[in-house]
């Protein structure tokens, strides 16, 4: 008896485990993913799956709902089709003809409803946002406007409240809605800050675009062109930069300071002839090109070649450097001329790199 | 016999150049197809190399755009629409029990039109670079100021003479499939390959205007100076979106419909059980092709059209999930009480439920506009459009061929290499495909050259090329087994699988030139199949043996074309400036289109003015032909 009631201990014991080990085994490949998933989430700047701010936060959201509705779907139709591929396989010596069914009332009317009851559930939420992030900001009393022009391949940024324009580096402050105006000099692009919205396209004079976001957390985002422009599409990045009130008010004070100029006249001289025809410090020079003004305190030079103090970045200099020895080799297809055909020497190139690379602004 | 008169019957290469029988020109198309298809792939192998690791050079940023650019475009319009057509070709006339197509002449100027279109295209590879502005050629990118060799010209000439090639097959299988079906074959009767190829034309014709007057319009504006898109004399570029759009999305649906149809036909064959609610899978593809009409705007979300359009774009796309749904599921419960046989043609067919369902439920999850503003021109995209197009369609065609191999060719492809073509092609695609999805969300967005280290892009980039490569493999499988199988004797039964329903297993493999000896009498739904069960070996005749009448083969479609292809060449290069003075007079002087149109126009008159009336086969020499068929 004892005995007996072991041995159905044991049983039961073994039988339990492997019900268990074979749970294990089919949540395994689960886990793997889930792993995958919790690792493999990308940058903290940079990734849609890491919100940091409340537009990209509610379109992350409507994202999950989506995607939860989409996991129920892909179980259902995996679990039915894994048990139609098992259970109903041809077996050796089956030649009777199965019976030739034309169809099922009732389960098409259940596999029309239930798709139909799932897309409204993401249909309201979806209409709800698309009206939220509809309305125009532009005008609020505490937005700060923002002018966004894309060139091939770089951003102007213009702060018409403030008289301010920039380049390449998005300054904005943390906790106020700010509030863009989006055109393009010449061809399509699209403006995306992934970790801090959804992008929105820059369009001809004409069908111009107005959205706003904001940002929580001081910070550097990382923001991409998403429509192809051109050979260096995928070099036309920019960076947001978001800082706290004051700073944004030290900022502003600094941009409109009237301009340094290189110590040395004689460099001052090339550059102002050369450089300035295009490009904009303070108060001087043109708008062609990519304003200039406290270079040396940006993330990246060309919006590419990432700065100390960014993964992999290097020394402003030397990425100055690299740039204004070869903007072809940095860009293809970019729209500066060589500034050694514009006759300048690698001295000169070298004083003019020293001197941008000092050029910061304290904010 | 009042026009029986005898038919020159060419041999050889002329057989091919000449022929009108649309078994021959299916073959014709699944070649050209093949080889565009081949030029496709090898684009997408080094745009997966050149994305293998950050900041690679392999090719320069202005070839990588060249590359996606051709990429998109070949694979869709030279790739897999003639494959589709190739199909359509082989089938659809043997399924309604039909002698071929309603106007055999225009078959055959489909499939040249499209070759040569498809060749002034790809020419542009070496005739000073091909287009580069993206398989969507946005303006103000494709214009003349930003886009400045001719490879857009390349592009906009080159789909409108491959275009017209479809629009013509479209209405020839639309006039095929209405007038004539076999006596009994109501609508409510064809095989559902025939439905799906019938809605699929009805949407080439409504679609592919659309795609013409856009690539007229930017000719003008890129050749002759014209302001459509040109923003500083009025024009407005986001018409170019709106334009190509109509035809775009219609465009995803003219080629998911036939792999729709293939799975409708291979998934009950190898259950042994008759499809699933056939009635409610009409309706759903008729209600897809009408809803696919509706959504075009939903690539074009953050254009700024304003949140009504967004809003109305957004739940006439998702509504499109339900009606796909339904055919889901209805696959799913074909099987369900079948006998399933794992042939490489049901591996394609089974293969293609949950890949598509999973390119299904991302495409919902796009429709959702502010979700969308995250994934748009991402490589979430791209993982989405992969996996309805390879998972989906490429499945569908890879399925469609190893079934009706043995129909076309009159050999079974080789079972164990297809098996193996299916693994490697479906592990390689998700591989390949199922990653983007997360590159997508983590910030790369689609088409850049390459990328910066540091972005947590480097792991999943290199997983998509090796899976790229186990694709590769699937497909030099395929291409190896369409060798291995050529080499071996003809022969097989007049229905291989053994479980065939439709008509085209009724007759031999491959069927005689004139298809049916007499014209079935169809009783029913799956009308062989029918037969079977009730004891019969073959279809009753509806008509008593008789003459049969047959189009007479004729070159003047492969002349038309190349007057087309002349003057499209003529067009593109007007306004060039030569080194040579006589080739810049006779291109700018218009010479060379004048030429190129005098031979179209010139055959044109000639098919008008001299009357043929075709050939006849007499009953004598059907019994013959019977008995070696």
């Amino acid at each position: 008896m004892c005995f007996q009631r072991s041995l159905r201990k044991w049983k039961k014991w073994g039988r339990s485990m492997m019900k268990r080990w074979q749970a294990v085994k089919r949540l395994l490949p689960l886990l793997a993913v889930f792993s995958l998933l919790l690792a493999g989430c990308g940058r903290e700047d940079l990734s849609v799956l890491r919100p940091q701010g409340p537009v990209a936060q509610e379109q992350l959201g409507l994202m999950k709902l989506a995607i939860s509705i989409m996991i129920v779907v892909l179980v259902i139709v995996f679990a039915i089709a894994a048990y139609v591929l098992v259970k109903f396989r041809r077996r050796k010596g089956q030649n009777g003809v199965p019976e030739q069914v034309e169809g099922n009332f009732k389960l098409e009317i259940i596999w029309t409803v239930i798709p139909l009851v799932l897309v409204i559930i993401l249909a309201v939420p979806t209409v709800q946002q698309i009206f939220a992030f509809g309305d125009d900001h532009y005008n609020d009393k505490d937005a700060v406007q923002v002018k966004v022009t894309s060139h091939q391949y770089w951003w102007e940024f213009e702060y018409p409240q403030y008289g301010v324009k920039t380049a390449q580096t998005l300054v904005i402050p943390t906790g106020k809605k700010i509030a863009f105006e989006l055109k393009t000099a010449d061809v399509l692009h699209s403006f995306w800050v992934p970790s801090l919205s959804g992008k929105m396209d820059t369009n001809p004079d004409g069908t111009i675009n107005r959205f706003s976001f904001s940002a929580d957390k001081e910070g550097v985002y990382r923001g991409k062109c998403a429509e192809l422009c051109g050979p260096s599409h995928g070099f036309m990045e920019f960076k947001v930069k978001a800082v706290n009130g004051d700073s944004f008010d030290n900022w502003v004070t600094a941009m409109k300071a009237p301009a340094v100029l290189p110590e040395d006249p004689a460099l001052a001289e090339a550059f102002k002839k050369q450089c300035l025809s295009c490009h904009a410090v303070g108060d001087q020079g043109g708008p062609v090109g990519p304003n200039l003004t406290g270079i040396g305190s940006r993330e990246s030079v060309a919006g590419i070649l990432l700065n100390e103090g960014q993964d992999g970045g290097k020394p402003v200099k030397e990425n100055l450097k690299e740039w204004l020895m070869d903007p072809q080799a940095v860009k293809p297809g970019n729209k500066m001329p060589n500034p050694k055909d514009l006759g300048l020497t690698d001295e000169q190139i070298d004083g003019i790199a020293d001197y941008l690379a000092n050029y910061k602004l304290n904010y | 016999m009042a026009h029986a008169h005898s038919v020159k019957r060419h041999t050889g290469l002329m057989d091919w150049l000449t022929t009108v029988d649309h078994k021959k020109i299916a073959i014709l198309y699944l070649l050209a197809g093949g080889l565009f298809f081949g030029f496709g792939g090898v684009e997408a192998m080094l745009i997966r190399l050149q994305l293998i690791k950050p900041m690679n050079d392999l090719v320069s940023a202005q070839t990588f755009n060249e590359l996606i650019t051709m990429h998109g475009t070949t694979m869709i319009f030279l790739g897999v629409m003639p494959v589709i057509f190739a199909l359509m070709n082989a089938v659809i006339p043997l399924q309604i029990g039909a002698r071929d197509v309603a106007f055999p002449f225009v078959n055959a100027l489909g499939f040249w039109t499209f070759l040569f279109g498809g060749i002034l295209l790809n020419l542009s590879w070496i005739m000073g670079g091909a287009p580069d502005a993206g398989w969507t050629a946005y303006t103000p990118l494709s214009t003349s100021t930003y886009s400045t060799t001719h490879g857009v010209d390349f592009y906009t000439v080159g789909l409108q003479i491959a275009g017209l090639g479809t629009l013509i097959g479209g209405i020839n299988f639309l006039a095929t499939i209405i007038t004539m079906r076999a006596p009994g074959m109501s609508f409510m009767r064809m095989p559902m390959f025939t439905w799906t190829s019938f809605i699929t034309s009805a949407m080439i014709l409504f679609a592919f205007p659309a795609i013409t007057v856009g690539l007229v319009l930017l000719s003008f504006d890129r050749i002759l100076g014209a302001n459509f898109f040109e923003v500083s004399n009025g024009g407005n570029p986001v018409l170019w979106q709106h334009i190509f759009w109509i035809f775009g999305h219609p465009e995803v649906y003219i080629l998911i419909l036939p792999a729709f149809g293939v799975i409708s036909e291979v998934i009950p064959t190898f259950a042994r059980k008759r499809l699933f609610g056939y009635s409610s899978m009409v309706f759903a593809t008729i209600l897809i092709a009408f809803l696919g009409f509706m959504v075009w705007a939903h690539h074009m979300f953050t254009t700024g059209l304003g949140p009504i359009a967004n809003a109305l774009f957004s739940i006439a796309t998702m509504l499109i999930a339900v009606p796909t749904g339904i055919k889901i599921f209805n696959w799913l419960f074909t099987m369900w009480g079948g006998q399933i046989r794992f042939t490489s043609a049901n591996l394609f067919a089974i293969g293609f439920v949950p890949t598509f369902v999973m390119g299904g439920v991302t495409g919902v999850m796009l429709a959702s506009a502010p979700a969308d503003y995250q994934f748009h021109d991402t490589y979430f995209v791209v993982a989405h459009f992969h996996y309805v197009i390879v998972g989906g369609l490429v499945f569908g065609l890879f399925a469609g061929l190893h079934y009706w191999w043995p129909k076309m060719f009159g050999r079974v492809l080789n079972e164990t290499i297809g098996k193996w073509t299916f693994w490697f092609f479906a592990i390689g695609f998700h591989l390949t495909f199922f990653v983007q999805h997360f590159l997508g969300l983590m910030g790369m967005q689609r088409r850049i050259f390459t990328y910066l280290p540091n972005q947590d892009f480097d792991t999943l980039n290199l997983v998509s090329t090796v899976g790229a490569f186990l694709m590769a493999v699937g497909v030099l499988l395929f291409l190896f087994n369409c060798f291995v199988t050529a080499a071996k004797p003809k022969g097989v039964a007049n229905d291989p699988w053994e479980d065939g329903r439709t008509l085209e297993w009724a007759i031999p493999s491959p069927p005689p030139e004139y298809n049916f000896k007499q014209i079935p009498l169809v009783r029913g739904l799956d009308a062989y199949w029918k037969e079977k069960m009730a004891g019969n070996k073959e279809m009753t005749p509806a008509e008593p043996l008789g003459s049969i009448h047959m189009p007479s083969p004729t070159i003047l479609p492969f002349v038309m074309s190349v007057g087309i292809f002349i003057a499209g060449l003529g067009l593109m290069f007007s306004s060039e400036k030569f080194n040579n003075s006589f080739m810049s007079m006779i291109f700018n002087n218009w010479i060379v289109v004048i030429i190129g149109l005098v031979i179209t126009f010139g055959s044109m008159l000639l098919r008008s003015l001299f009357d043929d009336h075709g050939w006849h086969i007499e009953p004598e020499e059907l019994e013959e032909e019977g008995v070696k068929a």
